[in-house]
């Protein structure tokens, strides 16, 4: 027999937390569905204090949020399932894999809150072990308390490269620069500069070139050169830096994989990082019991992921006629106002000009 | 990394410092918070932090925060609190002119000692001074980020933003 549900929620990260939390607020019975053995998303390996305004709980580490999050949704008796790998989105069910068992669960109502993958990049011999992914090596340091080297070189220097850096600092792990292929630093100023006064240089229009090491020891070095406008590296500015270790934090995709396999209309909007759902203000999706949240939907931050989660949720009770549609209508406006406060600067600008873009083709229905 | 390499273009501290910091009456006066922050981002607890409400953020929070010199108090609460270490407390001895002090957030390991002589950082992580750790609060509401006072000569309070200990490497 088909397990049911009213509404299932894919990913626990922020935005799958709080879209659960909003409509079980209002008297949705609702389960959670994440692939990972501890539930919080992103949010578990984040040792950091966090950006935002108070009611965002800004000034606490994220790994702090994710423990708040997930007591809200244990009062609210918000079931969730663990290494549960949602393998597929049909009519109504979805097709759920455990380590030891698959079952399907039908659904009335579904977020798609599956957050992002991270980007690769293209240098010689970039397949070498000792090459990571920051998200690898942000969880083998933060969730398992793994030292993962000794002397890193980081590629990137977006908000992830710098944090990652300094957690890597804070582990004892030696970072010899931060190369960034742009002539400036992509994250925040505040990051950047706790980088560089501990001494971690950030070399702008440079970037990795090639990877020294072999199978058996793994990487044990790197060439990096400066490049040019077109971003060709310049000859003769190749330096060797002895590392063990490489880091590329080099942006995240979208995981949107189930919305467009489910039949969700899609585009392409890189100012979200790739390809991403067409959807309207309330995040549902052209498939009217489908919605989305977080970064799967474009990537940001964990606020936005949070308010979007919100919206998800309380948009998806409101589609089932469960609670008071006006309460949850000017909930849903009070959220709107928030995300529109949080967007209201430069950095915010491209998610402002992405689901501007993404409106614009929905309200083309 | 060579010197060269280590020369920033592109330090992230735009040349305008100066023209935040206090009036030199204002330090000699008390200690006074330097805020370090130079970006719209979207973000506020400083403002919360202090009790004196010497910090401000217009319309929303995505502006840059600005400071009352006159109602700051130097107390160090907003040290701790901001995600991103970007406030610092200098203060000039009154008695003595030539000795200063450098209030920094930490959030490693290893913390010195009180009067344990550590070696003053610049901001591109390059030693300019010695200096000596005359204070460390670490406490439930700094949640795990220490707030560490040095001691160095006045000459180096604008200059001096982190330390390294001398026993590390
Ligand atoms: C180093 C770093 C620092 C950051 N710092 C900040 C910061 O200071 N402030 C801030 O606001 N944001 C910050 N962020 C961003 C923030 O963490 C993310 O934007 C946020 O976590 C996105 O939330 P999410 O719920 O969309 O996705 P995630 O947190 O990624 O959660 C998605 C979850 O879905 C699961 N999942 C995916 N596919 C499936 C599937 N098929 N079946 C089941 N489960 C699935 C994943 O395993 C994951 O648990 C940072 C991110 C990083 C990497
Ligand atoms: S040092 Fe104290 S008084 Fe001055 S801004 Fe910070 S919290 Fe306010
Ligand atoms: S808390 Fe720190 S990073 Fe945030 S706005 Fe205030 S000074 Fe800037």
């Amino acid at each position: 027999m088909i397990r049911k549900v009213q509404m299932a929620v894919i990913g626990g990260g922020p935005a799958g937390l709080s879209a659960a939390v909003a409509a079980a607020s209002q008297g949705v019975t609702v389960e959670i569905f994440d692939d990972n053995f501890i539930p919080g998303g992103q949010l578990i390996k984040q040792t950091h204090k966090f950006f935002g305004a108070k009611q965002h709980l800004c000034g606490t580490r994220g790994m702090d949020i994710a423990q708040i999050l997930l007591d809200r949704c244990t009062q609210h008796n918000v079931i969730i399932n663990q290494q549960a790998t949602v393998t597929g989105v049909y009519a109504n069910t979805l097709g759920v894999l455990y380590p030891d068992k698959f079952e399907e669960v039908e659904f009335k109502s579904l977020v798609v809150a599956t957050g992002a993958s991270e980007n690769m990049i293209r240098f010689v011999n970039n397949e070498l072990p000792g090459i990571y992914g920051a998200g690898a090596i942000q969880t083998l340091m933060n969730v398992f308390g793994i030292r993962p080297a000794q002397n890193v070189l980081m590629v990137g220097s977006g908000n992830i490269g710098l944090i990652v850096s300094y957690q890597l600092k804070q582990a004892e792990v030696e970072v010899e620069c931060i190369v960034e292929a742009l002539p400036q630093v992509g994250g925040y100023q505040v990051h950047a500069s706790k980088i560089q006064r501990m001494g971690i240089p950030i070399l702008t229009n440079h970037t990795i070139i090639r990877a020294e090491g072999n199978e058996q020891e793994g990487v044990t070095g790197a060439i990096i050169s400066e490049i040019d406008k077109d971003f060709r590296p310049v000859p003769g500015t190749e330096k060797y830096l002895s590392v063990d270790t490489i880091c590329l934090a080099v942006g995240l995709t979208p995981l949107a994989d189930l919305l467009e396999q489910c039949g969700c209309k899609m585009t392409t909007i890189s100012e979200l990082g790739g390809r991403v759902a067409v959807h309207n203000h309330y995040m549902q999706t052209s498939r009217p019991d489908v919605f989305l949240a977080g970064d799967v939907s474009g990537i940001e931050e964990a606020v936005t992921a949070t308010l979007e989660g919100q919206l998800a949720g309380l948009a998806a009770a409101k589609y089932m006629n469960i609670g008071n549609p006006l309460i949850i209508q000017n909930k849903m406006n009070e959220i709107l106002i928030q995300l529109n406060e949080f967007r209201d600067g430069p950095f915010g600008e491209k998610a402002t000009y992405g689901s501007q873009r993404l409106l614009k083709e929905y309200s083309y229905e | 990394m060579s010197e060269d390499q280590n020369n920033l273009n592109h330090s992230t501290i735009p040349e305008f410092l100066t023209d935040i910091l206090p009036p030199e009456e204002r330090i000699l006066k008390r200690p006074v918070a330097i805020i370090e922050c130079f970006q719209e981002i979207p973000c506020n607890p400083c403002v919360d932090s202090c009790p004196q409400n010497a910090i401000s953020i217009d319309e929303g929070i995505n502006r840059i925060p600005q400071i009352d010199y006159d109602l700051c108090t130097g107390c160090t609460l907003c040290v701790p609190k901001c995600p991103g270490l970007a406030i610092f407390v200098v203060g000039v001895d009154k008695e003595d002119k030539t000795k200063g002090s450098v209030t920094i957030p930490y959030e490693f390991n290893d913390l010195p000692q009180i009067g344990e002589e550590v070696i003053g950082l610049n901001r591109q992580g390059k030693p300019v001074t010695p200096a000596v750790v005359k204070k460390v609060i670490v406490s439930k509401i700094t949640d795990k980020t220490a707030v560490i006072t040095l001691s160095l000569p006045s000459e180096f309070i604008h200059e001096v933003r982190f330390f390294k200990r001398q026993s590390s490497k």
